[in-house]
């Protein structure tokens, strides 16, 4: 059953510069389907279109055209109902840095209307599945970068919602925190079967959790399919060959042009081929031949990375 | 119900937090204190210029409205730093009605304007200050009200704005004006010396009407036309500020 259902969904933003009025289209007309219990990755540059996107689906903006049907409500026109059944942990945080922990969880949940009693005892749970124990009173402003995420994740939880939004959930922290906050969102599934439809910008991270990813750019999504599927469109690994002089460059891109089209940056001659690991005794074999020692070969599968230039001609840089 | 169920949710929240870290609270405290201890003498031997029998009774009922105007009109910062640790996302991805998490804001201004209030009250009856009870807890009414409507506004302009860099020069510049022209250190009429165009200039600051209002219910004066113009214009301030500023966050991208 699909929880999220957008058709043809764009928001222009009309800004003022002196007398000129001009339309900046942030998102230009997003299809997307995000069936129950999937953990759907939302992929783009800086400025794509994926906050936005968010934002709507979430009925903190509203559409300029199109629709969207979220946990089974109209954003538009059932906004209320929308935000009863969905967990929403932004990327500016939710908490005053001087307050309480524990407090902003439950007033959170009562605001969701929510018991009280259920509220306390939902956070403590909470606190205690996301490590966040002894935290309960401690000020938000004291806490590290990583517990501030979860304590947002906490805040996002309160009210069991069926299906959370998480919006760039690891950016800024530390490789370690990251890799803890990866488990914990993967948890949110198994242990509640929850939805969970998060952005990034990191291919890494997409990779890591997402069972799809839709790539978006420029306002539109350009992609859509598994993490696999999406890296064999690239077609196939890469095999990069390291020679150890000028005078062998010819040579081995002369062995190389029989699996494909080959490029060369200096030493180093590459060629794409679907299935590398079949063809490296072969090539070694040819360049022996030849009397070409290789310095380094190495073979690497393709990367989101990879995808995301494929699709769009421009690399997506990590922290980029 | 369930709306004054989120507003109390919302106030106890800001009430807790104001308690915690009561500087401001202190500090809006003292600075009318001040104002009675520093600048009241100089206003006993004026007087009787001013028309008025007790230099006290004629001038804490300006410091009140001080403290309302101003206590309330930078109230709007705190929801500056709240939106930046994104306090407001948070609670408007909620279904809690928007009205609600404004009028909790509103509600606490309230209660530290009326704490505030009759702290100063009481401190005025130390310097001198006679008169009658009923109508200074009248004239407290008054102040609240008008507090009510610059707190909305505040939060209203902070929501918009989301700057304190664009919201300081802005309320600095209504306030001041409004300070001087409502006569709320000293009056503003013919008897106290002032040029006719000062005058018309401040008959168009309605903050004045309040102030002159107050400080009739001050001497027990409760049945006059001036009385009954600073309660029309509290009112109607009071329904503007809170038009606006449950307008604005209404509004779906605040």
């Amino acid at each position: 059953m699909s929880v999220i259902t957008a058709r043809q969904l764009a928001r222009t933003f009309s800004t003022k510069r002196g007398r000129e009025r001009s339309e900046v289209i942030a998102v230009a007309g997003v299809d997307l389907d995000v069936d129950e219990g999937e953990i759907v990755g939302f992929l783009g540059p800086n400025g794509a279109g994926k906050t936005t996107t968010l934002r709507m689906l979430t009925t903190l903006l509203k559409p300029t055209s199109g629709s969207a049907q979220v946990a089974g409500f109209d954003v538009a026109t059932q906004a209320s109902e929308v935000r009863r059944n969905i967990g929403y942990v932004s990327q500016s945080g939710s908490t005053s840095g001087d307050a309480r922990a524990g407090e902003e969880v439950v007033d959170h949940g009562l605001l969701y209307g929510i018991p009280r009693a259920q509220a306390e005892r939902r956070g403590r749970e909470l606190f205690e599945q996301l490590e966040l124990d002894g935290m309960w009173e401690r000020a938000p402003k004291t806490l590290s970068g990583g517990q501030r995420r979860r304590l947002d994740i906490a805040m996002g939880l309160v009210h069991d919602p069926t299906l959370v939004f998480l919006d760039e959930p690891t950016t800024g922290l530390d490789p370690q925190a990251r890799a803890n906050l990866w488990m914990h969102i993967s948890d949110l599934r198994q242990r509640l079967g929850s939805t969970v439809f998060l952005t990034t910008h990191y291919l890494d991270e997409a990779d890591a959790l997402c069972d799809r990813i839709l790539v978006i750019d420029h306002g539109s999504i350009v992609a859509s399919g598994t993490p696999e599927a999406l890296k064999r469109e690239v077609s196939g690994d890469l095999i990069e060959l390291t020679v150890g002089s000028a005078d062998d460059v010819a040579a081995a891109r002369r062995v190389l042009s029989a699996l494909g089209d080959t490029t060369i940056d200096q030493l180093v001659i590459s060629v794409r081929t679907p299935t590398a690991g079949r063809e490296l005794p072969g090539l070694i074999r040819a360049l022996d031949a030849e009397g070409v020692v290789p310095e380094a070969v190495e073979v690497r599968r393709p990367t989101l990375d990879d995808v995301f230039l494929n699709l769009t001609g421009r690399s997506l840089r990590e922290g980029a | 119900m369930r709306f004054w169920n989120e507003t109390f949710v919302v106030w106890r929240r800001q009430m807790r937090m104001n308690l915690r870290n009561p500087a401001w609270v202190i500090i809006g405290l003292t600075q009318p204190i001040l104002y009675l201890a520093l600048f009241g003498p100089l206003l006993e031997p004026l007087a009787a210029q001013i028309g008025a029998d007790n230099a006290y009774t004629f001038f804490v009922p300006g410091l009140l409205v001080q403290l309302g105007l101003f206590g309330a009109l930078f109230a709007g910062f705190g929801l500056i730093s709240e939106w930046r640790d994104g306090v407001i996302e948070a609670e408007r991805v909620t279904p809690a009605s928007r009205t609600a998490l404004l009028l909790g804001r509103v509600l606490r201004d309230v209660v530290l304007l009326a704490v505030q209030g009759i702290v100063l009250i009481a401190i005025g009856f130390l310097f001198g200050l006679r008169g009658s009870i009923g109508g200074m807890l009248f004239g407290l009414l008054l102040v609240i009200l008008l507090g009510a409507a610059c707190s909305a506004g505040s939060n209203a302009l902070a929501l918009t704005v989301k700057s304190e860099d664009v919201m300081a020069p802005i309320l600095n510049s209504i306030s001041l004006p409004v300070l001087l022209l409502a006569g709320i250190l000293l009056p503003i009429s013919a008897r106290s010396g002032a040029p006719d165009w000062l005058i018309i200039a401040s008959d168009f600051i309605p903050v004045k009407y309040v102030v002159n209002a107050v400080r009739e219910v001050f001497t027990g004066v409760f049945a006059s036309s001036a009385v009954l113009w600073g309660s029309v214009w509290t009112v109607v301030l009071f329904a503007a500020g809170l038009y606006v500023g449950t307008r604005t966050f209404r509004k779906e991208n605040a």
